[in-house]
């Protein structure tokens, strides 16, 4: 017989976009008026699907739509998606921090998150008290916590400041104390996101060989959530993949990265040709984005510093001539903020076979941005005028640039998400 | 770690859309009562940090209210006060009352204070608001202390004792004082997530809430003197508390057996009031907060 641990049956969960005004006291005296004459509530049928780049007509998206799977026992499931999938929604129902809309989660095992670790520390607190205020909050008795006590300061390494109060403290210390304190939790199920993003590369390091211990030795079950499709690959057993707010795929984690991968590629290509909110005279038009690592891989993630290959796909549409080509190409950070722009006029760059091949690359040998998210705007245009633009899209491709250290001091460089420039600090 | 065996169809817990209305979840409760009384022992150790007199802000505030309200309401209004005298009669009530005003201001605050927390981890939200009432009990200690001070000065000065066996009873009326603002302030946290048009009510709301709970006066004048008013207080369950409280101290005042039984009905009412509405909120009101 198969031990499940955790069972996750038709779990939804709906939103309401805007801001909380007077309409939502009306919606709320509807809602009511329905559910005291015995009817259904009438804002649950409205919902659309979350696609947070068309614009819908509902004030109402669902974050997850019918979300169904089992977890044995000591398995290490992997879930991935694109931001803004559901997956932090599942993780907070998951973890009890919000209730879904519709379904259950049965579980024989209780729940332990580290969706954020320091969750309640007090910066006039001292680190010992502060290990005790944490791990209660976390779920762990006093008792438990004093029996561990050792083993946590010794693992954090802040014992010679453990009895000053952490304001005094400096980030990284705060981080790795709290860290010790989730990693000495002892859940049945521990819930992990994306905490190996944070912290400089030693304690990532940590942190992924402690995951390898719960899961591996001990034989705890672990729900994985992150953009790190190696470390998904390699530490989980099975994967589920969540796009829209529904799981499109479920099985072998090694088969979930890969379909994760390649629909997604596939999409954007589709997704290009049929968008409509282009602007251009149309004679060519951009099918598909992706980014090559060195290896010449499609990759959706690279480390700062590393260099990279962004291919633009194009289909001609109708006749045009290469002679006054001029792609350009604009990165934006998470908040849309332009961090750097390339024209390929300036570089002097004329484009003689780009028609027959369909596509032109942008070599980058180091790509120096530093840690975040960045998307990209592209545009062709005939000459330099921005006027005759023949095909201009923005948000075409979104990426992950892991921070990295530029300036080879052994540090690793904030993750600001902005452009870095070649620039030393002189006595 | 213990390992647990289950039948087929047999689950540790489920996690639904709704909690059902009477699914206070006691047993969950207990299991985190080490968290409690660290937040109890984290808001007392922290409040007062990196201030100059500490504690002793716990004596400064009602010792300056009873000056004022003795000045005011006794000196310059006339307001007589028996036997007992005013400094005394107006330190009761204020003691009583601060406890009840403390609680209520700050578990209304519950959840928009600790979304942070709330948005990241989950612990039986109730653990907060009842942290505050205990704290306060703490603070309510305190200044017990400088009233038995002042009671011991009067006596000296030639006042009768009058707190008699009776004073036993007087954790009971915390319990209800105390039953009461968690109970209120329960549910109006509940509501703030969504409406902010509350935390306006409620900040000056308590403060006329003060002047018909008979803080600065006996009950009986005011029933004698603005008859027509009386029923703000007949039937308003602070007044009955801080009253009886002053009677217990200070044997000065009434007790209404009516009176009693209707304040210990309301406040268990609206404090399980208070607990259904705060648990039907606290699954969600991460979305709306």
């Amino acid at each position: 017989m198969k031990d499940i641990i955790l069972k996750v049956e038709n779990i939804s969960k709906q939103y309401r976009l805007g801001t909380v005004g007077t309409g939502t006291l009306s919606h709320d005296l509807n809602r009511w008026w329905h559910t005291i004459r015995g009817k259904e509530d009438p804002y649950l049928k409205v919902g659309e699907t979350n696609d947070r780049s068309s614009k819908g007509n509902s004030e109402y998206v669902w974050a997850l739509q019918d979300i169904n799977f089992e977890v044995e026992r000591g398995e290490v499931l992997g879930i991935i998606g694109k931001n803004g999938a559901g997956k932090s929604t599942l993780l907070k129902i998951l973890s009890k921090v919000t209730a879904p809309t519709t379904g259950t989660i049965k579980s024989r095992g209780r729940i332990a998150s580290l969706l954020e670790v320091g969750t309640g520390f007090n910066p006039e607190l001292t680190g010992r008290e502060n290990i005790y205020l944490n791990g209660a909050i976390l779920g762990m008795t006093k008792q438990e916590i004093t029996s561990k006590l050792d083993e946590i300061i010794a693992f954090s390494g802040c014992e010679r400041y453990i009895d000053t109060p952490t304001k005094r403290y400096s980030s990284g210390m705060t981080v790795r104390l709290a860290f010790a304190v989730a990693a000495f939790l002892e859940p049945e199920i521990l819930v992990v996101d994306e905490v190996l993003a944070v912290g400089d590369a030693e304690f990532q390091k940590k942190a992924i060989g402690k995951m390898q211990d719960i899961s591996r030795s001990e034989g705890r079950t672990v729900l994985f959530v992150s953009h790190n499709m190696a470390a998904v690959k390699s530490l989980c057993t099975k994967g589920i993949v969540l796009e829209h707010g529904k799981v499109v795929f479920e099985g072998d984690s090694n088969a979930a990265v890969d379909f994760y991968l390649t629909s997604d590629s596939n999409k954007t290509n589709t997704d290009l040709l049929s968008r409509t909110d282009r602007r251009g005279s149309g004679e060519l038009k951009f099918s598909s984005v992706s980014l090559l690592d060195d290896k010449g891989d499609s990759v959706f993630e690279i480390v700062s510093g590393e260099s990279a290959r962004l291919r633009f796909t194009f289909e001609r549409i109708k006749e045009i001539t290469t002679e006054n080509l001029v792609f350009g190409v604009v990165f934006r950070d998470i908040n849309e903020v332009k961090v750097a722009d390339f024209y390929s006029d300036e570089m002097g760059i004329t484009f003689d076979k780009v028609l027959q091949n369909g596509y032109v690359d942008l070599e980058i040998p180091k790509l120096l941005l530093r840690g975040g998210v960045y998307s990209l705007d592209i545009v062709v245009q005939n000459g330099k005028i921005a006027a005759n633009q023949i095909d201009l899209l923005h948000d075409v491709f979104e990426f992950n640039v892991f921070p990295g250290d530029y300036w080879k001091s052994g540090k690793i460089n904030r993750a600001t998400n902005v452009a870095i420039i070649d620039a030393r600090f002189r006595e | 770690m213990e390992k647990r065996s289950f039948a087929e169809g047999e689950w540790l817990y489920e996690i639904g859309p709704k909690n059902n209305v009477f699914s206070l979840n006691f047993k969950e409760v207990w299991r985190y009562r080490d968290l409690l009384f660290l937040f109890v022992k984290r808001d007392i150790v922290t409040v007062y940090k990196q201030t100059i007199l500490g504690p002793l802000w716990y004596f400064i505030q009602p010792l300056f209210t009873a000056i004022t309200f003795t000045i005011i309401f006794n000196n310059v209004a006339g307001i007589q006060t028996g036997k007992v005298p005013s400094f005394l009669f107006n330190l009761a009530g204020i003691v009583v009352w601060n406890y009840f005003t403390a609680c209520l201001n700050e578990t209304s605050d519950t959840f928009k204070k600790n979304a942070s927390i709330f948005g990241k981890v989950y612990f039986p939200r109730v653990i907060l608001p009842m942290s505050i009432v205990i704290t306060n009990l703490v603070k309510l200690g305190i200044q017990l202390l400088i009233f038995i001070a002042f009671y011991l000065y009067y006596l000296t000065q030639g006042m009768e004792a009058a707190a008699g066996w009776t004073i036993i009873f007087y954790p009971l009326l915390v319990v209800v004082m105390g039953l009461l603002g968690l109970g209120l302030g329960m549910i109006i946290s509940s509501m703030v997530t969504k409406y902010r048009d509350l935390t306006f009510l409620v900040s000056f709301g308590v403060q006329l809430l003060m002047y018909v709970s008979a803080v600065m006066y006996p009950m009986a004048l005011v029933k004698e003197k603005l008859s027509q008013l009386g029923w703000l207080i007949e039937y308003n369950p602070l007044a009955y508390v801080v009253e009886t409280s002053r009677y217990l101290l200070l044997g000065e005042g009434s007790v209404s057996a009516w009176g009693l039984t209707y304040t210990v009905v309301v406040s268990v009412v609206v404090f399980f009031l208070g607990l259904i509405v705060f648990n039907r909120t606290e699954k969600s009101f991460i979305d709306t907060v």
